[in-house]
C-alpha cells in the first residue's frame, strides 16, 4: 500500500479515537441503566421503585376519622386549608398504630416558618417579628392553632 | 438584613455564583484567545508571529485542562460529572457543552499539537533517554515515518484541522455568552451581543497572555525578544481590542436609548457597588490604557525597549480588564434585586472551597501545566532547528 505508507501515522491517530468512542460507547451501555428513557430524561423503573416505598403521610380524611372534633374545629377557621400534616408532620405510622404517639410540637418555633415577618410576603398575610413578638414563648399559649380566627372562638 | 440595600427577594440575598464563575470564562477566553493567536499563522499566514505559534497553542491546551476545574470545584461532586457526558440532555447548554469541550480539547488542539510536533517527537524519541524516551515513543504512536511526503501531508491535514479549529473555538467562548445572554430573567445577561462580546473580550485576552508568556519565556531564557513579532502581535491585539470596546460600547449605548425598566437599577450599581470594577478597572485601566498605549506605539515611533515596556504594562492591564469584565458579568448580575429596588453584596470567601486562595491556585495552576508542556515539547523555533532529522 504504497499510497498510504505516509499516512499510516494519522490512520493510527485515528483508530485511538475510534477506539476511544467504542470504548465509551461500551462504558455507556454498561452504566446507563436500561429503563433510561422509558418515559422521559429519567430511569423508568424508578416510579415503580419509588411506588413500592412506604407512605409516610396519612392524609388529612384518615386524621379526621379519629379527630373529627379538631376538624370541625378548623373549618371554621381560617387554618381550614392547612393540612394536618403540613404541622403535625407526617403521621401514617400513628394512623397505623394509634399508640405511636406524635412528638409534642415546638410551636415558638414551627408557626414562624409560615408567619415570621418578611417584606416579600403579601401585606394581608398575618406576620409578626417572633423574636420579639414573643420572646420564645410558645403560640399556643395565647393562640388557639386549630382555629386562629376570633369568629371561631380563637385569638387573632 | 447585613450586606443587603433596600429590598431583595429572598433568594436573591446570597450569591449563587462565586468567583469561580468569574475565572471560568476567564480561563476558556484564554484558550480561545491563544488558538486565534495561532490560526493567525496557519490559516492567514501571518509569518511574523510564528515565534508564539507554539507556545499559543500550548497556552491554549494548558488553559483548556483547567477550564473544567472551577465548575467542579463550584458544583461539588465531581465523581458524578461523567454522567453528563453518559445521558446528556438535549435542552441542556450546559451538557452540551460538556461535547464541546471534549471536541475542542481532543479533536481540535490535541491533534493539532500532536501534528505539528510530530516530526520533533519521533526525532526526540530517538535521541533522548530515560523515562523521556518512553514518553516520546508513546506519543509516535509507533510510527517514525517523517518523511517529506509524510510532514507535508501533516502541514495540510493540521492547515485542515484548524481551519475546523476557529469556529469550534468560538463555539466554545460564545457558548459561555450565549448561556449568560439567553438567561432572559437578568437584564444584565440577557442580551444577543452577549455571545459576540464575549468572544471578542476572549480573543483580546487570549492574544495579550500569550504575548505576555512569550516576553515572560524569552526573558526566563535569556533569549532576545523578536521585536518584530511582538509589534505583530500588539498591532493585532489592538484592532481586536477596538472591536471589543466598540461592541460593548453599542451594548452600553443600546441599554441607554432602549432605557427599559432596568435601567434606573441598573445603572444606579455602575455608579455605586460597580463603579470600581467596571468604571476604573474594566473601562479606565482594563480598556481605554491599553488601547491608547498600543495606539501610541502606532503613532509614534518609539525605541525598541520602550515599546516592549509598553507592550509588557497593556498585556497587564488588558488581563486585568478582561479579568474585570467576566466578574462585572458574574458577579454584578447577581447583585441586584428582580424588584429592581435593592441590591445585595458579595463577600468572597478566603481559604474555602469557593474562595480566594482557590481561585489564586486555579490561576496557576495552568502555568504549571504549561511549564510540564514547554518542558515535554518545547515550542522555541531555534532548537527544533538544530534537531537532526532522521527519516
Amino acid at each position: 500500500m504504497p499510497n498510504f505508507r505516509d499516512t499510516g501515522h494519522l490512520f493510527r491517530f485515528a483508530g485511538i479515537f475510534v477506539a476511544a468512542v467504542l470504548i465509551f460507547l461500551a462504558i455507556r451501555g454498561w452504566l446507563v441503566p436500561h429503563t433510561f428513557g422509558q418515559y422521559g430524561h429519567y430511569r423508568g423503573a424508578a416510579l415503580t421503585e419509588i411506588a413500592a416505598k412506604p407512605v409516610h403521610f396519612a392524609g388529612h380524611q384518615t386524621c379526621e376519622t379519629c379527630h373529627s372534633d379538631i376538624a370541625e374545629k378548623k373549618t371554621a377557621g381560617k387554618h381550614v386549608s392547612v393540612n394536618c400534616e403540613a404541622c403535625h408532620g407526617p403521621l401514617a405510622s400513628h394512623a397505623d398504630d394509634p399508640s405511636i404517639q406524635p412528638a409534642k410540637l415546638n410551636t415558638a418555633q414551627l408557626c414562624g416558618q409560615c408567619h415570621e415577618a418578611s417584606a416579600a410576603k403579601p401585606k394581608g398575610f398575618p406576620q409578626v417579628e417572633t423574636e420579639s413578638h414573643a420572646n420564645g414563648v410558645a403560640c399556643e399559649t395565647c393562640h388557639q392553632a386549630h382555629s386562629p380566627a376570633i369568629a371561631a372562638g380563637g385569638a387573632q | 438584613m447585613q450586606g443587603v440595600d433596600g429590598f431583595m427577594y429572598p433568594n436573591e440575598v446570597q450569591l449563587q455564583w462565586s468567583v469561580l464563575i468569574v475565572l471560568y470564562p476567564f480561563v476558556t477566553g484564554l484558550v480561545a484567545g491563544a488558538f486565534i493567536l495561532a490560526s493567525l499563522v496557519r490559516i492567514f499566514h501571518v509569518e511574523a508571529v510564528r515565534p508564539t505559534y507554539r507556545l499559543a497553542m500550548l497556552t491554549a491546551l494548558a488553559f483548556l485542562l483547567v477550564a473544567p476545574l472551577p465548575l467542579q470545584l463550584h458544583l461539588g461532586h465531581p465523581e458524578r460529572s461523567y454522567e453528563m457526558y453518559l445521558t446528556p440532555h438535549r435542552t441542556s447548554a450546559m451538557a452540551m457543552f460538556g461535547f464541546i469541550y471534549l471536541w475542542y480539547l481532543m479533536a481540535v488542539l490535541v491533534a493539532e499539537i500532536w501534528l505539528d510536533y510530530r516530526r520533533d517527537i519521533v526525532v526526540m524519541s530517538q535521541s533522548v533517554t530515560g523515562w523521556r524516551r518512553w514518553a516520546y515513543c508513546v506519543m509516535t504512536l509507533g510510527s517514525s515515518n517523517i518523511s517529506a511526503r509524510a510532514l507535508e501531508i501533516d502541514d495540510r491535514v493540521g492547515w485542515l484541522i484548524t481551519l475546523i479549529g476557529i469556529p469550534s473555538a468560538f463555539l466554545l467562548h460564545g457558548y459561555v455568552g450565549f448561556i449568560f445572554g439567553s438567561i432572559k430573567a437578568n437584564p444584565w445577561w440577557s442580551s444577543p451581543l452577549m455571545p459576540v462580546v464575549f468572544i471578542f473580550s476572549a480573543m483580546v485576552s487570549g492574544i495579550a497572555a500569550v504575548m505576555l508568556l512569550y516576553m515572560l519565556a524569552a526573558g526566563l531564557r535569556r533569549q532576545a525578544i523578536d521585536v518584530r513579532c511582538v509589534d505583530t502581535v500588539a498591532r493585532y491585539l489592538l484592532y481586536i481590542f477596538i472591536i471589543d470596546f466598540s461592541l460593548e460600547m453599542l451594548d452600553l449605548v443600546h441599554r441607554i436609548y432602549e432605557a427599559d425598566e432596568s435601567f434606573r437599577s441598573l445603572d444606579f450599581m455602575i455608579h455605586t457597588k460597580l463603579f470600581f470594577s467596571q468604571i476604573v478597572l474594566q473601562i479606565f485601566a482594563g480598556t481605554l490604557a491599553p488601547i491608547a498605549l498600543l495606539g501610541l506605539t502606532q503613532v509614534v515611533k518609539l525605541p525598541d525597549l520602550a515599546r516592549k515596556r509598553i507592550y509588557a504594562i497593556a498585556g497587564c492591564l488588558t488581563l486585568i480588564g478582561i479579568f474585570a469584565m467576566r466578574w462585572n458579568v458574574v458577579i454584578g448580575g447577581q447583585l441586584f434585586s428582580k424588584s429592581f429596588l435593592g441590591y445585595t453584596t458579595y463577600k468572597m470567601g478566603l481559604i474555602t472551597r469557593e474562595g480566594l486562595l482557590m481561585t489564586v491556585l486555579l490561576s496557576l495552576l495552568p502555568l504549571f501545566f504549561l511549564w510540564v508542556l514547554v518542558k515535554l515539547l518545547p515550542p522555541w523555533y531555534e532548537k527544533q532547528d538544530t534537531l537532526t532529522v532522521v527519516g
